[in-house]
């Protein structure tokens, strides 16, 4: 199978929504000749023209705002927030508006819309561009919440998000963009709430996403030499939740790490950890482990950037750890 | 000023009147404590959503505010649905979901009310972006207070309808406060609409007791919309005769200026009065139209108290798939 960029995936998806129907079309920062920052959309202006192709001011509320508008009104925006930790700035837009009008009208609007956006450290460009955010959108009731960890899922996730009829979160991470993977010709598409067994294992159950899904692999590939067998599973949709398929898993090797690149407090991991405690409390030999981003601003030193989020040779102590080995 | 046939000028004050009783019995079944959670009475505005709607077609778009009950009638909302809302009924518009803030009706294309000052005017920039991508002349008339000029997506909105030249109207009720803070002490310049020349487009400022002002400025902006000339800024300066709320005395007001607004700019006394006096209509006739839109409310209250409750059970399943 022909191997491609997590981007180029990203910008195939898009072109095929995009031809596939003519309501889909593209608000954000700088995606217009400069076909974002990342090149995701390059030359997408000159494919689909200026008006599917909206470059916007430093506006992102309106920005956000304005696929919330579009949405109501027939279309389907695909709107970019160039960082996740922008968002901040779309807040209201989001939470307030884009969450919530399905449901306080009574369903009698809905809002298509796909919010793509990305997070994550590791390029040094410190506390207010590497963020992990993705515990915010998850939070709120009406958002659903995506991270894709290979080309081969960003690019069935994202037809899927702009195929929903409700809003949709897409955190992409940074520092996969350039990361190559199989992507088949064929059109495909992946169903939300559907996570992925990426190893099978019998010893412990490691459950992650986004880019942490490789580092999961790389310390579970260290960990089978000494013996020790783990079973992967990548989420990618948090929202909905593959719960079923952790609890699976959990039933099998009695052992439960949950890995996120985001600060642990309020994480996604800690919900995920509630309620595999809940849920498979008899299977559990041991307490369920997080393996998090430290609570902590990311600093712009790249030691100290490194040392924010879980590594490879962390994982590798950890999973020992819980096994008592 | 643009001439109005008789027909079209007994509309106006019918939907004056309409929002005024409507209003006036809300407030009422608000203090008996029948309607819960909040109410933003538009009593007193009634001449800008009625200027304004009555300058659109039934499927232009608007996008309202926490006050905007005006704006429902005004683009010829149901009243037996929104009193049912008020009353949380299954058989309100949102399904006893939304409430007072959240009314929306997609037949007339009411993008829905909001209780976030602001949030309104870059989802009508969205629908802007709609009506321009299907070319078909349809227009998008936002409304928002001088709270809300104040507000950093305001100044986003337009410059983004500006450059894109988006067929959005919007229409500013400047009532001169947001809850209690005045537009003396919180808007830096003496008109709302020069914040227009910002952003290179038309600004104009009109009297928001006076409907046919309003309806005469709003029809331009309109027709600049249509024909793909971009935004316009109208702020229509008016005031609200109650409080924020029906329950806030606001003692921030000066009473001498409350006065002032409620016997020189009441805008369906005004009307009213000038019907009157062009012989449009006689006062048996008004009388006639004023009870008949009265037992109108009253059977709107009627059917929203004998309405359904949500269902519980059939909540409790939704939520599963929210």
């Amino acid at each position: 199978m022909r191997q491609i960029e997590y981007r180029e995936a990203i910008r195939e998806a898009v072109i095929e929504e995009m031809e596939r129907d003519p309501k889909v079309f593209l608000i954000g920062e700088d995606i217009g000749v400069y076909g974002n920052i990342f090149r995701t959309y390059k030359g997408l202006l000159g494919r689909f023209g200026r008006k599917r192709v909206i470059n916007t001011p430093i506006s992102e509320a309106t920005i956000t705002g304005a696929g919330v508008g579009s949405a109501l009104t027939g279309y389907r925006p695909v709107v970019e927030i160039m960082y996740v930790d922008f968002t901040a700035l779309a807040m209201d837009q989001i939470v307030n508006q884009a969450a919530k009008i399905k449901y306080m009208t009574g369903d009698q609007l809905n809002v298509p819309m796909v919010i793509r956006t990305q997070g994550g450290s590791g390029n040094g460009v410190a506390a207010q561009h590497s963020q992990c955010l993705e515990a915010w959108f998850y939070h709120i009731p009406g958002l659903k919440v995506v991270a894709p960890s290979t080309p081969y899922d960003v690019k069935g996730l994202l037809k899927t998000a702009i195929r929903d009829d409700n809003p949709v979160i897409f955190i992409e991470h940074k520092m996969m963009y350039l990361l190559k993977g199989p992507v088949p010709d064929e059109e495909y598409t992946i169903p939300f709430g559907l996570a992925e067994l990426k190893k099978e294992g019998k010893d412990i159950t490691i459950v992650t996403y986004s880019q942490m899904v490789h580092k999961a692999l790389a310390a579970s590939e260290k960990l089978a030499e000494v013996g020790i067998d783990c079973e992967v599973i990548d989420l990618r949709t948090l929202v909905p939740l593959d719960i079923e398929k952790i609890v699976v898993s959990v039933e099998k090797t009695n052992h439960l790490i949950i890995l996120t690149e985001a600060c642990e407090r309020g994480s996604v991991a800690s919900d995920i950890c509630a309620r595999v405690s809940k849920e498979a409390f008899d299977y559990l030999d041991a307490p369920v482990e997080i393996i998090a981003g430290l609570n902590t601003p990311i600093p712009f030193n790249y030691t100290l950037e490194q040392a924010s989020i879980p590594q490879v040779e962390g994982i590798v102590k950890i999973v020992k750890e819980v096994l008592n080995k | 000023m643009k001439k109005l046939s008789k027909e079209f000028k007994k509309n106006l004050l019918e939907k004056l009147i309409k929002i005024r009783l409507f209003e006036e019995k809300t407030i009422e079944l608000f203090q008996k404590a029948k309607i819960l959670g909040y109410l933003h009475p538009y009593i007193g505005e009634e001449a800008v959503a009625v200027g304004a709607c009555s300058a659109l077609k039934k499927n232009d778009y608007i996008v309202s505010t926490h006050r905007g009950h005006g704006h429902c009638i005004a683009k010829g909302a149901d009243i037996k649905k929104m009193m049912a809302e008020l009353f949380a009924k299954e058989t309100g518009y949102c399904k006893g979901r939304g409430g007072s803030m959240h009314i929306a009706d997609t037949e007339l294309g009411m993008l829905g009310a909001n209780g976030i000052v602001a949030a309104g005017l870059p989802i009508a920039v969205g629908a802007g972006f709609s009506c321009k991508m299907d070319n078909d002349g349809k227009v998008v008339a936002s409304f928002f207070g001088d709270g809300a000029s104040n507000n950093g997506v305001f100044h986003e909105s337009l410059n983004m309808a500006a450059i894109f030249g988006l067929p959005v109207v919007f229409i500013c009720e400047n009532n001169r406060y947001a809850i209690s803070m005045c537009s003396d002490d919180s808007v830096a310049c003496k008109d709302i609409s020069k914040r227009s020349s910002a952003y290179d487009m038309p600004g104009l400022t009109v009297d928001g007791s006076d409907v046919v002002q309003v309806y005469d400025a709003v029809t331009d902006a309109v027709e600049n919309a249509r024909r793909g000339k971009g935004p316009t800024l109208i702020e229509a300066k008016t005031y609200r005769f109650y409080g924020h709320h029906p329950n806030d005395p606001a003692e921030y007001r000066d009473k001498k200026e409350e006065n002032y607004y409620k016997n020189k700019k009441d805008p369906v006394k005004n009307f009213k009065e000038k019907i009157l006096a062009e012989k449009v209509m006689d006062k048996d006739e008004i009388d006639k139209i004023q009870d008949s839109i009265r037992q109108e409310v009253e059977k709107a209250v009627v059917f929203a108290m004998e309405s359904r409750e949500p269902d519980l059970e059939k909540f409790l399943e939704e939520v599963k798939n929210i």
